[in-house]
């Protein structure tokens, strides 16, 4: 099982505690009467999918009930950095090279 | 913390659980509140409530026979012995008139269990999957957080004391896991 930081409550909780949400900081466009429906499917479905470091939203649901965002590694499954909702995302870089956790081998 | 109570057992026909070093009993109703509100609002409800409500994660505020527990940055539930939930609801709606808050009665939607004894660490551990050792879940900790599938708060009431808040229609589901998870220690 995961431990997760959570940012707020400041302490690492198991996994089960959290729910994930999905990609961080993709902006609601402000007119979205003005998008063209490419534009409009681009912001609802498009998604980076990057294989390294990802910034998602994650909700500690049955903790203090906030939403944070994470960094996390894809290839790792590692937990780089958690911030709180509104702060910028961490300049981090997936820590080099990515090898393979020796305790999961994956 | 002071003596006066807060919880108290229902009764030696309530225990749902009584074995050497090990005991989970039934506690009698309380007033209980779910309150929202900016750090402004909570000050304000504090001094309202009579026990002030606790800007640190993780933390109750226990006063006589009322607490504050810290559920989230601008959510605490609040707990009294010493009064009913109307007269505590007049007064505070009096005091917080103008800041913006949410102070909803949840008497009757919440029910508690105390786990006591030297097993009730490892009791809890058997559905609670959070390091229950003093030196990580202090006396006077208090969480949201999950009874297997059951969404339960959680606090340390003493070095061999906990109390579980959980929803009323829950407490059945709890409690038989506790029995069961009594047998296998
Ligand atoms: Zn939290």
């Amino acid at each position: 099982m995961l431990l997760i930081q959570c940012p707020y409550c400041a302490v690492e909780r198991p996994e089960l505690e959290f729910r994930y949400g999905g990609e961080a900081h993709i902006a609601r466009p402000e007119s979205p009467s003005e998008l063209t429906d490419e534009q409009w499917a681009d912001f609802l479905y498009m998604r980076s999918n990057p294989k390294g470091v990802m910034a998602e939203r994650w909700r500690h649901v049955h903790g203090c009930g906030r939403f944070f965002n994470a960094l996390r590694d894809t290839v790792s499954d590692r937990f780089l950095a958690v911030y709180k909702a509104g702060e910028p995302r961490p300049d981090i870089e997936a820590p080099e090279p990515t090898a393979p956790n020796k305790e999961t081998g994956r | 913390m002071s003596e006066a109570p807060l919880y108290s057992a229902a009764g030696d026909t309530e225990a749902v659980l009584a074995a050497p070093g090990l005991r989970v009993s039934r506690t009698r109703p309380l007033a209980r509140f779910a309150f929202r509100g900016d750090p402004a609002a909570a000050g304000k409800a504090g001094a309202a409530f009579g026990a002030s409500l606790p800007m640190t994660p993780l933390a109750a505020n226990r006063v006589s026979a009322r607490a504050a527990l810290w559920l989230g940055p601008d959510e605490w539930l609040l707990l009294a012995a010493d009064e009913t939930a109307a007269a505590i609801a007049v007064g505070m709606a009096t005091a917080l008139a103008d800041a913006p808050h949410a102070l909803v009665d949840v008497s009757e939607r919440n029910v508690a269990l105390l786990v006591e004894g030297e097993g009730a660490e490892r009791l809890l551990n058997t559905q609670v999957f959070l390091d229950l050792d003093p030196a990580a879940f202090p006396v006077g900790m208090a969480t949201r957080t999950l009874f297997a599938k059951a969404e339960i708060i959680l606090w340390r009431l003493g070095d061999e004391a906990f109390a579980v808040e959980c929803w009323r229609s829950f407490a059945p589901y709890i409690e038989g896991l506790l029995v069961e998870g009594a047998r296998g220690l």
